[in-house]
């Protein structure tokens, strides 16, 4: 096979990896502070990438993409604010299990909200981005492979927002705050920790990093007001595969679909490409719903 | 013993019946193409109203069932095949892979199995829409006719209009006839049980995971039937209808018309796709499905829906 | 010799906790068993372990000369042995009358088809099927809340409705969980009479419990266990004068 072929697949797959990885992140974020699943987590990224095409013509790119990551987490902390915390049965007792499916439907019907509005406000035209550094012809080169300057962005927009999420849920207050409310929320207002603002918080930093890894990825993949369902599906298989609610876990699964996934046209015809994470979806959650490296101990416990 | 309760159907046969009158007297017979239509879109909703309003098991991939059915359908009858063996034909292959996708899938609960149907629908449509012999994203056209007897057709033409109306109308009739009985009965019971605790179940000799692949194949079945017929209606099939959207629609109106609700579910089938196929919504259709389902999260979470209360029977039913 | 109920070296793991621990008695026929034990002492586990809805990583459930150990909840309920929940679990949306015609699911077979059909089969099985639980619910006196759901009947009627749930199967064993709990005095009463009384129809009631009174006063034999461990087993009389028993309940106190 030629090498810059595989190089070529390789690097498809580490970006569409990266995206993967940080929705999967958002999910999880959002699972552990409510333990309901967002479905419009993939309507963040399309948001990331939406606002910043149309900020950047009127600011500079850094200010256009920390707009739309600010724009994008406001979105996410009203969305919880009006429509999640209405019903109410999050924050009443102990989080029991009722209610989390209605909220699950309900993010459903908000994603699809979402959607609806991006495309009136956009259209359904195929938008871009401009490229943080150079434009689309650049290119870098490693070992005779060549790649766009933009994958290193990717890369290290994704190791930053893993690393910030690291250290805000291990070392800040609110983090902690909001690990503790997971794990009991009685247990955390005994401690004074307000648990209805840390729901909040949790949807806006779910928000946030989807929106930045639309931002930083739409340069190569652009951007489309209808990205968000499959962006969901394939978040949500990366979550489940790399264990619900590790955040580890995700990642490391976040770059194996997506290399999986690029290296599947070797075989698979372009069309039935999502059919692969699908497969791989069913087969997880069937034969090992833990996924990789979860195990009960860790999501009872929700670490991040 | 619960009391078969047949207001329901009679409630719903009248208005039926009543419909072509009307539009008649507001010559609007053009309706009645689209009421056509919408009847079977209903249909396909009933399914899941079956399986998660009293079986307590959701699925997202109504809409796969759909689209096998029509396909199927479609394939079959303009290779030759009479279109009521085509129409069979499809309803078991339905059958079958609801059987063989529900063994694994329903042992899933809650938000795995809402995601695991999703998936399986969007399997179904990245097939039909990725494959050349399927009419790729053209779908099929040019689908023949379907003659159920010497004159009874279901088809697209504007003279059958009245008749094609009649024979959906007099299907969902049937199939609501069936449901009541199945609710009524010991199976229906054992189903019903499975939504309010497996553990009584179980302990009380219900197979459980055999009753959730029961209804879960009921469902699959009636959206089948629904594809088919619709196909046939039409003429054409196309990818658009295993779309994950029509999934979430049939999860919509099975909200807001209830969920242990048949009335509500087939009024509100009915009536939403009914605007919607008339562009009542305009650009926003996916948009109003989508509100409903967020407002009757907000309003009535429990038991979903607050269309159609006690006067159509909803109280007995539960 | 004696065939009815056997549990030999019954044993049973969460993590590193061992719930039940290699716990053995023989059970006869016709008789009131209890099972005792301090709170966590794993009575619910050894119960759920017997009616199939946890599976034992070892030992073997003995019923009728039969093993029973790896069977699903639904089989054995087939075989003759139902459960109440300590937990009431009702289908609250139902009427008491379909929830005790729940229990006769095992006896009867007309199927989705002649469900939807209402085949003369059907027709015929739900005729019994309401007679049976009617019957059932008059005995335990509830007859007139028959078609009200269950939902909106107190805690201890719902209670009766799963224990007339339970009975009009004709089971030949009955595992009853903690069936006194959440009872008021009056209601525990009637129901010390009510499990005496099915003694008398013939029935075997393996019974695990909290009241100590209604225990003592009904029970033919007893078993107690203490994590997870059998340390006594015997007649009321003989539990009541074992020092071993009399030690894990004072403790339990002087904690």
């Amino acid at each position: 096979m030629n090498q810059t072929i595989l190089a070529q697949y390789l690097l498809s797959g580490l970006i569409y990896g990266s995206i993967y990885a940080v929705i999967a992140l958002g999910f999880n974020i959002v699972y552990n502070a409510t333990g309901i699943i967002n479905f419009a987590q993939g309507e963040f990224v399309m948001l990331g990438g939406l606002l910043t095409h149309s900020l950047s013509s009127v600011l500079p790119l850094p200010i256009a993409i920390l707009s739309s990551v600010t724009i994008t987490a406001i979105v996410g902390a009203l969305m919880e604010i009006i429509f999640i915390r209405n019903l109410g049965v999050l924050v009443k007792g102990d989080g029991g299990k009722g209610g989390v499916m209605q909220l699950t439907i309900m993010t459903i019907g908000l994603s699809i909200l979402l959607r609806e509005l991006a495309l009136k406000v956009w259209g359904e035209q195929v938008q871009t981005v401009p490229f943080f550094t150079g434009n689309e012809s650049s290119s870098l080169s490693i070992g005779g492979a060549h790649f766009s300057p933009q994958l290193l962005w990717i890369m290290g927009a994704t190791a930053l927002i893993f690393l910030i999420l690291s250290v805000f849920f291990k070392y800040t207050l609110s983090g902690q705050a909001m690990r503790a409310c997971s794990a009991s929320r009685v247990g955390a207002r005994l401690c004074g920790i307000r648990a209805e603002v840390m729901v909040t918080l949790s949807f806006a930093l779910a928000a946030g990093i989807g929106a930045a890894a639309g931002a930083v990825t739409a340069p190569l993949t652009q951007t489309h007001y209808a990205i968000g369902t499959s962006l969901a599906i394939k978040g949500f298989t990366v979550a489940v595969f790399g264990g619900l609610g590790n955040s580890g876990g995700a990642v490391a699964a976040g770059f194996i679909l997506g290399i999986i996934e690029s290296f599947s046209i070797i075989v698979f015809p372009e069309a039935f490409k999502d059919i692969v994470s699908i497969v791989i979806l069913l087969a997880v959650l069937l034969a090992r719903p833990a996924g990789l490296f979860g195990s009960r101990e860790a999501s009872r416990l929700k670490e991040f | 013993m619960k009391k078969k309760d047949y207001t329901p159907l009679v409630a719903f046969m009248s208005v039926s019946i009543l419909i072509p009158f009307l539009t008649n007297i507001f010559q609007v017979n053009f309706f009645l193409t689209q009421l056509t239509m919408s009847a079977y879109y209903a249909l396909a909703a009933l399914g899941l109203c079956l399986l998660l309003g009293y079986a307590g098991q959701i699925s997202l991939g109504q809409a796969g069932f759909f689209a096998i059915g029509g396909y199927t359908s479609a394939i079959l009858s303009k290779a030759g095949l009479d279109p009521r063996l085509a129409f069979v034909a499809s309803v078991l292959l339905a059958a079958l892979v609801a059987i063989l996708i529900g063994m694994p899938v329903l042992k899933l609960k809650g938000h795995y199995l809402a995601m695991a149907t999703l998936g399986f629908g969007v399997v179904i449509e990245k097939i039909v829409r990725g494959t050349p012999a399927l009419g790729g994203a053209d779908g099929i056209s040019n689908v023949p006719s379907f003659t159920i007897l010497k004159d009874l057709r279901i088809t697209g033409g504007k003279a059958d209009r009245l008749s094609n109306y009649a024979i959906a109308f007099v299907i969902l009739s049937i199939v609501l006839i069936l449901m009541i009985n199945l609710l009524s009965s010991r199976s229906g019971r054992a189903l019903r049980s499975l939504h309010g605790s497996e553990d009584a179940a179980n302990a009380m000799g219900v197979n459980v995971a055999n009753t959730k692949l029961g209804a879960f194949v009921i469902a699959a079945v009636l959206a089948a039937i629904a594809g088919s017929l619709m196909t046939h209606l039409n003429g054409s099939i196309g990818p658009g209808e295993a779309n994950t959207m029509k999934s979430i629609r049939y999860l919509s109106i099975v909200a807001v018309g209830g969920l242990s609700n048949f009335t509500g579910t087939l009024a509100a089938g009915i009536i939403l796709n009914f605007l919607s196929l008339r562009g009542v919504f305009g650009i926003y259709d996916d948009a109003v499905f989508g509100a409903i389902l967020v407002l009757v999260m907000i309003f009535a979470p429990n038991g979903f829906g607050f269309a159609f209360p006690a006067r159509f029977g909803k109280g007995a039913k539960k | 010799m004696n065939g009815f109920l056997k549990i030999d070296g019954l044993g049973k793991s969460f993590g590193g906790l061992r719930a039940v621990d290699s716990v053995s008695f023989s059970m006869k026929k016709n008789t009131i068993h209890s099972v005792i034990g301090p709170n966590g002492a794993g009575k619910t586990t050894l119960f759920n372990l017997i009616a199939g809805s946890i599976r034992p990583d070892d030992g073997t459930v003995l019923f009728n000369g039969e093993n029973i150990t790896a069977l699903a909840p639904h089989k054995v309920a087939r075989r003759g042995i139902f459960r109440t929940f300590q937990a009431v679990k009702l289908i609250q949306r139902m009427s008491a009358l379909e929830n005790v015609m729940l229990g006769m699911h095992s006896q009867t077979k007309s199927g989705i088809v002649s469900g939807m059909l209402s085949l003369p089969l059907a027709r015929a099985e739900e005729k019994k099927m309401t007679e049976r639980a009617m019957a059932s619910l008059e005995d335990v006196g509830l007859a007139t809340q028959a078609h009200l759901p269950t939902g909106s009947l107190s805690f201890g009627d719902q209670r009766m409705v799963e224990l007339a749930r339970s009975l009009v199967g004709n089971p030949e064993l009955l595992l009853l969980d903690e069936p006194a709990s959440g009872l008021n005095m009056k209601e525990t009463a009637g129901l010390t009479e009510r499990i005496s009384n099915l003694r008398e129809k013939g029935l075997s009631v393996l019974l695990v419990e909290h009241d100590m009174s209604l225990v003592m006063e009904i029970s033919d034999c007893l078993t107690v266990l203490n994590f997870g461990q059998k340390i006594a087993e015997g007649n009321p009389r003989e539990i009541q004068a074992n020092a071993d028993v009399i030690r894990i309940y004072l403790g339990e106190d002087d904690a």
